[in-house]
């Protein structure tokens, strides 16, 4: 039980100027789960792909049950024993089940056959998979399925799975762990990357960390509490407490009113939705992911097209305007400063190929030098106050975004967004992803976005962080408000009972 | 009315040129590459198969030519012409990393050069006295139907009536189909052009598979061009007469989704499309109708992507990465 399946022996990885990895020495031993973690950009990810023949080491050497194995491309790693289940999936969404599973593989095609071995791997460590549906008809978690089966078929005894969790519901979650308990009793070794700390605990053997590249060290999960690994992780005491004041000045800002949005398909994505969210408060927004958070944020924000209800913008000193039917830029035109930091930041929050300064102007072309120019410094100015007050770690203002890790993609889209003292502020899911240092600088920029008199609206999915973080909490369940609590005296088992339960409240 | 006995084989004729163009495209389109230098590549085709029959005609001039020489040789040079294009489109797609459309049409004008340029040099050294030069021996046997066809009245006229190249288009049409659908390769292929990224991890070679489809694509379009110059044209090559077909095959793979049996049919529907103009009766005083039908292979495909976009089926759409180019490496 205790030889290495896998050692890594002072490897070292760089792309151009960064350096990714260096110097790694770790073991990950036969038949036991480890937990990889560390920062966003401290190079896990990276580290796993070069076991998994994604990249290949600038030096070093990677052993296999003790034997030095060189691993170019992913064909070698399945060879080795080896998969990865990618945080993006590998999928094809055309394909069926079956035919993702057996590609890349050798030998004639059968899909008979596969469906039958496919089926057996099934039974043996508790997985539903229909072999014959399209990618495109499945969930995110029967995707995730769908990858780890697929690793197992290609016999897979060492599997790498990057952050799986994170788009998982707590019940998932719960299902992957017993999976993943099943798999290790039957003796593959496990690496699990997450930034969760409780799930470190609930799921692994030994934890190792990473820190800006380098490997600082491991420890045996059970004899470790959460404060020792956030303390390695990070280097320095970071208080778990977010600073929560109490809202002043409290005045209704956005009003909402028996808002209902269908999709195409007709199906309903939010059911008389009707709730208040107040100047100098932080509204939190639960519910499990594809309830309607998107379709609500983007409702307020002009972006959806709504069947019917109303949204009221109160200023302090004028007459409320409904903002249904008013596109991005009629609200903006109104004088109304709204700002939406969308779940999606590179496709609808950031243009990746531009580097910061000019995302910054994505926010002010309009308001250039003359009709015929723009003004390009007052955002390169606003870019190196946003890289300087949020340390957002980039080579120069002039990188495009997409190069940048991403905790520090957030930064720049939140800073771009607060920079005008919106007077409503949205943010979906605005740590997914981050790794704890860049969520509290997240959270401490809310805070003072709430100070100043901003009416926040956050959609969360981590229940402890909405907790100490907004000050009410509307429930989403179906499309549907199945409550609005004070965050103050309610707790964890309330919200989730909420989440779960259509009308909870009642 | 429209004499089918007489037209159907007429469109089957228009439509092989675009058979072998749109099933070659649609080859090098499953693997992610949009080439958009299919016209030249079938005009280089079609040229190559010319030097080489030239060439062979002017050797044995007098002498009796081998039936088989006669065929071979220009099929081999089509094939190597075409071959060298695709090798070069690969080249700078997937190893330069070039914009494809960029680099795509960069070829077609390459190709109409190069076509024209040394079917301008060929006119010349045969010193014949029209722009043109008629290979009508080579074509002889390029075009050489079965021997009963000709007694089996309409059906040998509509089905036997044509020469190999033209079944071969067929054939190869329904294998490529077969492969797509039913082999381990197919499905790589089709995961290539789909995701390369996923492709890549799963241990598919990308850059292999991209080269492979983009050359043996541009090789069966390349065949294309010589079916035309040899079969449809008689063997008399001049510049700039195959037209804009190279387009419409590339029309064509939308029109038929990618899938290359339903180009079968399709080709010859747009061949009939292409001159059914010359088969309506118009009249001398409305020439301007003979223009406007012209229109008609395009119009039909405009109606085709919007009844596909329409549908949304996900299973009708283009590859996914199609005109993008894969960087392992990028971040």
């Amino acid at each position: 039980m205790s030889e290495a399946a896998v050692s890594f022996r002072r490897v070292t990885k760089t792309f151009g100027s960064v350096i990714a990895n260096s110097n790694i020495n770790l073991d990950i031993k036969k038949g036991e789960i480890l937990s990889l973690l560390g920062e966003n950009g401290s190079g896990k990810t990276t580290l796993m792909n070069m076991l998994a023949g994604i990249y290949y080491p600038d030096s070093g050497q990677i052993y296999i049950n003790d034997e030095p194995v060189i691993i170019k491309s992913p064909k070698d790693a399945f060879d080795l024993g080896i998969g990865m289940v990618h945080q993006h999936f590998k999928l094809i969404d055309v394909l069926t089940t079956a035919e993702n599973i057996v590609l890349g593989l050798e030998g004639r095609l059968n899909l008979k056959d596969t469906e039958k071995k496919i089926k057996e791997i099934c039974d043996k460590y508790g997985f539903e998979v229909d072999p014959q549906k399209k990618i495109y008809d499945l969930s995110v978690s029967e995707k995730q399925t769908v990858e780890i089966v697929k690793v197992l078929y290609r016999g897979a005894e060492i599997l790498i799975l990057d952050e799986p969790t994170a788009v998982l519901t707590p019940q998932e979650t719960e299902k992957l762990f017993k999976v993943m308990r099943n798999m290790k009793a039957d003796g593959k070794s496990i690496i699990i990357i997450t930034h969760k700390l409780h799930e470190v605990k609930a799921i692994s053997d030994r934890v190792a960390i990473l820190r800006k590249g380098e490997f600082i060290g491991d420890m045996i999960t059970s004899e470790s509490n959460e404060e020792q690994m956030t303390q390695m992780m990070v280097a320095r005491h970071l208080f778990l407490n977010i600073d929560r004041k109490k809202p002043v000045n409290v005045k209704p800002r956005i009003e909402v009113k028996g808002l209902t949005v269908k999709d195409p398909a007709g199906i309903y994505k939010l059911k008389d939705v009707s709730f208040t969210a107040n100047s100098g408060e932080v509204l939190g927004i639960a519910g499990i992911s594809g309830c309607g958070q998107k379709e609500l944020l983007e409702s307020i924000a002009g972006l959806q097209k709504v069947e019917s209800g109303s949204v009221l913008y109160k200023p302090d000193d004028k007459e409320p305007v409904d903002l249904i039917g008013k596109d991005p830029r009629q609200i903006h035109e109104m004088g109304i400063s709204l700002s939406f930091v969308p779940e999606d930041r590179l496709g609808m929050g950031l243009v990746g190929n531009m580097d910061l300064a000019d995302n910054m102007m994505l926010r002010s072309f309009r308001s250039g030098k003359s009709k015929l120019f723009t003004d390009r410094k007052t955002p390169r100015e606003l870019a190196k106050t946003v890289v300087r007050d949020l340390e957002v770690i980039t080579p120069s203002i002039e990188t495009p975004v997409r190069r940048l890790s991403g905790g520090n993609v957030q930064k720049v889209l939140l800073g771009r967004e607060i920079s005008s003292h919106p007077k409503v502020l949205m943010t979906a899911y605005a740590v997914r992803g981050l790794d704890i240092n860049s969520s509290y600088t997240i959270y401490d920029l809310i805070n003072k976005q709430k100070e100043g008199g901003t009416a926040v609206i956050y959609v969360g999915e981590d229940l402890d962080v909405l907790l100490e973080l907004a000050d009410r909490i509307l429930v989403l369940c179906d499309g549907e408000v199945s409550g609005i609590v004070d965050a103050e005296t309610t707790d964890k088992n309330t919200l989730g009972l909420l989440m779960t339960k259509k009308g909870g409240a009642a | 009315m429209i004499d089918l006995v007489a037209f159907i084989p007429r469109a089957i004729q228009q439509g092989i040129p675009l058979m072998y163009g749109s099933c070659g495209e649609t080859i090098t389109e499953k693997s992610g590459n949009l080439n958009l230098g299919i016209p030249g590549v079938m005009y280089v085709g079609g040229i190559s198969g010319v030097i080489g029959s030239f060439f062979y005609e002017q050797s044995c001039a007098g002498k009796g030519m081998n039936g088989a020489l006669a065929i071979m040789i220009p099929l081999a040079c089509s094939l190597l012409g075409s071959l060298l294009m695709g090798l070069l489109y690969s080249f700078l797609t997937v190893s330069l990393r070039a914009n494809q459309n960029v680099t795509g049409l960069a070829m077609t004008t390459f190709g109409i050069g190069f076509g024209n340029f040394f079917g301008g040099s060929l006119i010349k050294i045969s010193g014949a006295d029209v722009p043109s030069i008629a290979l009508s021996a080579t074509s002889g046997y390029f075009s050489r139907s079965l021997p009963f066809a000709g007694s089996l009245g309409w059906f040998g006229k509509i089905f036997l009536s044509y020469g190999f190249l033209a079944y071969t288009a067929v054939v190869i049409s329904l294998l490529t189909a077969y492969v797509f659908k039913h082999t381990r390769m197919g499905l790589h292929l089709r995961s290539v052009g789909e995701s390369p990224a996923t492709a890549d991890a799963a241990g598919i070679n990308v850059t292999k598979y991209k080269y492979v489809a983009t050359c043996i694509g541009c090789m069966i379009a390349g065949l294309g061009g010589l079916y035309y110059v040899m079969d449809y044209a008689c063997g008399v090559w001049s510049n700039d007469a195959f037209g804009d077909r190279g387009w419409l095959a590339i029309a064509l793979v939308i029109f038929t989704i990618w899938k290359p049996d339903i180009g079968i049919l399709s080709s010859v529907l747009f061949g009939g499309l292409y001159i059914l103009y010359l088969y309506l009766p118009t009249g001398m005083d409305h020439m301007e109708l003979k223009e406007l039908y012209k229109m008609l292979p395009y119009i039909v495909t405009l109606i085709v992507l919007i009844i596909t976009s329409m549908r949304n089926k996900r299973e009708d759409q283009p590859p996914q990465s199609l005109g993008t180019n894969y960087f392992r490496e990028e971040r």
